[in-house]
């Protein structure tokens, strides 16, 4: 009841504008680009650049495989988290500090490293692995998502009762395959597809491991964009970004159910 | 057991490759053992893409965090409508992830030569890039400036709950007591929030001196160690592959330096919480 | 002459009127207790007292002087916060000094002091501990500790035991008191629960609404409350609604029952009042067959018993309550039928007015 409502600080003004100028400047700049045709003349506006890229055939098929490699990506590290982070919270739980140290091993080995030693590593497998993107590309992709699939899952795991729903279930009759889809895993769904959206932002986002390899993924495509075309990159850049705001608005929207992550760092950088 | 799987693939894809590059810088092209490529990294121009990566990952790190602080402190602090928090979390989720490639085309199209500040400022008659030579987009304060786009939100983002912890009672309780502001910062605020704060500069600068889609966007040369790296798969640059190798050991040792650092201070700054 | 006085205070955030007018004059060295439900007003008060806010009309004076524009670290108040008031980065003992190192007192003169005050709460032993290794009542200590070091003019509390268990939450509030005794300052307590305030104050100022219903000591207050609310708040009462039948006489009648009541002489013939009774004063006997119960009785019938030790509340129908000594009690199981004695002196009445605030389930 006591809705004491001081007025703002005048300093806070200053920082919350400055702060709103350098972020936004840089996202009007970019649509301008993308609305002008050529660098002379013409001040505004067309859609030109917007047709060129929903015309060129390599932007679908760039962007076509960053996504399908985000589900597989997010596909093969559900399949192998999930289990072993329910098994860890319901019978070994001495191992979480063990697995939670290992989610923070990307942080010192990066992407530029990693790359550079998964390049040395599998130099002489075979070509359906070493030369597919579905193949090498997705498993490197899938070691970036693990530390925010990790935390995600984790804090889902944390806020429920792992194991009277498991208790209740087997004393029910329920098979552990059961009981795991049926009563564990609609319970961490909102942590799950946090976990997801979050791997979708970075799969789509990710330049380094794709570029020291050679894949052609959807940033590559962009970064060949900026450097061979200059307005039409604007189009394209633009339509990155509302990818990743949908991505990361999705995982709010999810997110606000008990049980996810907020909103963590994972992008290209 | 059921981990297996887990283990399995985070030693393959993880640990193996990791450990493979430490091996590996210090091979030499006939794989017999040698320290030749740990010495090479001292000389120019190894040693100086490592000083250019910690120049730029201290300078975002430390204005990353300072501004960081400041613009989350403004918009956390009492006085300030709820709305403004809730945007700059929002924001700040989906900005620490506009990076790389597409961030710094924003910036070209902010800086560049055709830029849109650029054009601005010409119109007006003062043209920058005559009166500051040092400053170009395509120059490490440009690279700067650009990184502080991710390092920003990532400080906010980060920042966000020890601030919220500082709770009104202490402020409150200390003007009781006869404190002025600044000595509230300097006995409570301040020292409660340290932690914190370096465990955050340090997240920073881990997270600058691993970039490395933005520099090569805006083409960096070879000042920074991840582009040097880079270059030995992309060009023609470098014509051992354990330079390479060493080159990402380097890398690692400064970051673990940090990890070591960062894990107390996390659990100082979780104790206070309470 | 009053120390501590808050003169025709107002406060209102938007259409809402956290403060509505209070007039409150304290003397040296006395403790009052401002109770009253969550948003009466309470709180808002006492900020308005320790600075954290301005009142939108009327003035805060101590000592004869209008403080009403000072800066609240400059008032030379103690105050003790609900929780969460101890600087987390200092020991107790830290947490004690600090309002004499902002003073600038010299380190052995600080040091003496701080000393004092930890013995004077009893937490000489635990002086190097952070607030996080403390419990909770231990925390209060320090932070009552911490107020009285600077050897304010006030001591303000806000709700200090509410966060804390009940046991500790008596022994603290026997402590406080005995602390505030023994240094005799003037002490202003906000508290909702009735108990507490009664217990260990010099007055009591119940409040609802933003404005004080009514102001005395606990003994005047629990046993001569002047309005429906306050009869509610403090303590348990029978709530009887009645009208005046003969005004010279004193007759009141209730649920068709004539009651002879003396605070009903002198009142208008057909007046609406309500009749208060505590459940100790209302003597219960067992109904003698068919009996209708002597004068000035009501009949009932036993609905439950709750046991509370060594006495037990009964509910009967027709809304009564009474409390009565346990062994007395077990002659009156659920279901008996019984006699109310309804005493005509010591009863209060209440002119009732249409608009009753509503406290739920008296406690």
């Amino acid at each position: 009841m006591r809705i004491a409502r001081p007025r703002m600080a005048p300093s806070a003004y200053v920082w919350l504008l400055l702060g709103a100028g350098y972020f936004l400047v840089p996202l009007y700049s970019t649509l301008a680009f993308s609305l002008k045709k050529n660098v002379a003349g013409t001040p505004c506006c067309t859609l030109s650049n917007y047709g060129w890229v929903i015309h060129n055939g390599d932007f679908w098929h760039t962007i076509r495989l960053s996504f399908v490699l985000a589900l597989e990506t997010i596909v093969i590290s559900l399949i192998l988290f999930v289990p072993t982070i329910y098994w860890v919270h319901l019978k070994l739980p001495r191992l979480r500090p063990v697995i939670a140290f290992m989610a923070l091993v990307p942080f010192v080995v990066p992407p530029i490293v990693m790359v550079v030693g998964l390049l040395r590593t599998f130099h002489g497998a075979p070509g359906w692995y070493y030369g597919s993107p579905y193949g090498f590309l997705a498993t490197a992709y899938v070691i970036l998502a693990f530390p925010y699939m990790f935390f995600s899952l984790d804090a889902g795991f944390r806020s429920i009762d792992v194991h009277t729903l498991t208790e209740a279930s087997q004393s029910l009759g329920a098979r552990w395959t059961t009981t795991l889809f049926r009563v564990i895993l609609p319970n961490i769904r909102s942590a799950a597809l946090a976990a997801s959206f979050l791997t979708l932002a970075i799969v789509m986002g990710e330049f380094t491991i794709a570029n020291l390899a050679a894949f052609h993924t959807f940033p590559i495509f962009l970064q060949y964009v900026n450097e061979s075309q200059g307005f039409p990159a604007g189009a394209l850049t633009l339509l990155s970004f509302l990818i990743t705001w949908a991505a990361m608005l999705s995982l709010l929207l999810v997110g606000r159910k008990r049980g996810a992550r907020g909103a963590a760092i994972a992008g290209a950088r | 057991m059921v981990t297996l799987p887990f283990f399995a693939y985070t030693i393959a894809f993880l640990f193996v490759p990791a450990a493979s590059v430490m091996i590996g810088a210090f091979q030499d092209k006939a794989n017999h053992a040698t320290f030749s490529n740990i010495r090479l990294l001292f000389d120019h121009p190894y040693i100086d893409a490592y000083w250019g990566s910690i120049r730029i990952s201290l300078v975002t790190a430390v204005a990353g965090a300072l501004f960081g602080m400041l613009i989350a402190y403004a918009a956390i602090r009492e006085g300030t409508p709820r709305w403004i928090r809730s945007v700059l979390t929002t924001f700040s989720g989906v900005a620490a992830n506009f990076g790389g490639i597409p961030l710094a085309f924003a910036f070209i199209a902010t800086l560049g030569p055709l830029g849109v500040v650029t054009t601005w400022f010409r119109n007006a008659g003062y043209d920058y890039s005559v009166r500051w030579p040092h400053f170009q987009l395509f120059s490490e304060r440009g690279v700067e400036l650009a990184y502080m786009y991710f390092q920003l939100p990532l400080m906010i983002l980060v920042i966000a709950p020890a601030l919220d912890g500082l709770k009104r009672e202490w402020r409150e309780a200390a003007a009781n007591l006869g404190a002025k502001q600044w000595q509230f910062w300097r006995h409570v605020g301040i020292p409660v929030l340290m932690p914190s704060f370096l465990g955050a500069f340090i997240l920073l600068f881990g997270n600058s001196f691993a970039a490395y889609a933005t520099a090569y966007s805006l083409n960096q040369g070879q000042n920074i160690v991840p582009i040097l790296i880079g270059a030995y798969y992309t060009g023609n640059v470098l014509d051992n592959p354990h330079i390479a190798q060493a080159l990402a050991f380097g890398m690692f040792v400064v970051l673990a330096l940090m990890m070591v650092i960062y894990i107390p201070l996390q659990r100082r700054a979780a104790r206070w919480a309470k | 002459m009053s120390y501590l006085q808050l003169e025709s205070l107002h406060r209102h955030f938007g259409p809402v009127k956290a403060l509505n007018g209070i007039d409150i004059s304290l003397g040296e060295g006395e403790f009052l207790s401002l109770l009253g439900p969550s948003g009466c007003g309470k709180t808002t008060a006492l900020r308005l007292v320790a600075g954290f806010d301005r009142p939108n009309q009327g003035r805060v004076l101590v000592e004869g002087r209008d403080i009403t524009g000072v800066a609240p670290n400059k008032r030379d108040m103690g105050m003790v916060f609900q929780a969460y008031s101890l600087f987390p980065n200092m020991t107790a003992r830290q947490n004690v000094e600090f309002g004499l190192k902002i003073r600038g007192r010299d380190r052995s003169s600080r040091s003496k002091r701080v000393e004092e005050l930890l013995e004077l709460v009893g937490l000489a032993q635990a002086g190097d501990r952070f607030p996080h290794q403390l419990s909770g009542g231990m925390q209060q200590r320090v932070a009552l500790a911490r107020a009285l070091a600077i050897e304010p003019r006030v001591l303000l509390l806000d709700e200090p035991l509410s966060a804390l268990d009940a046991k500790v939450r008596v022994q603290l509030r026997e402590e406080i008191r005995r602390i505030q005794l023994e240094l005799g300052i003037t002490t202003l307590y906000v508290t909702h629960d009735q108990e507490e305030a009664l217990a260990i104050s010099d007055h009591v100022a119940v409040m609802y609404g933003g404005v004080i219903e009514q102001m005395g000591t606990p003994s005047e207050m629990y046993t001569a409350p002047k309005t429906p609310f306050v009869a509610e708040f403090i303590g348990t009462m029978n709530r009887l609604e009645a009208h005046v039948v003969d005004g010279t006489a004193g007759e009141v009648e209730h649920a068709g029952k004539r009651l002879r009541i003396a605070a009903a002489r002198g009142r208008r013939t057909g007046e609406r009042v309500l009749i208060l009774i505590r459940p100790e004063a209302l003597e219960l006997q067992a109904a003698v067959n068919g009996g209708n119960g002597g004068d000035n009785t009501l009949a009932a019938e036993v609905v439950t018993q709750t046991f509370l030790g060594p006495v037990t509340r009964l509910k009967m129908t027709g809304g009564l309550i009474a409390d009565m000594s346990t062994a007395r009690a077990s002659a009156l199981p659920v279901g008996a039928s019984v006699v109310a004695q309804v005493p005509a002196d010591g009863v209060q009445l209440l002119t009732l007015t249409d608009d009753l605030p509503d406290i739920g389930e008296g406690t």
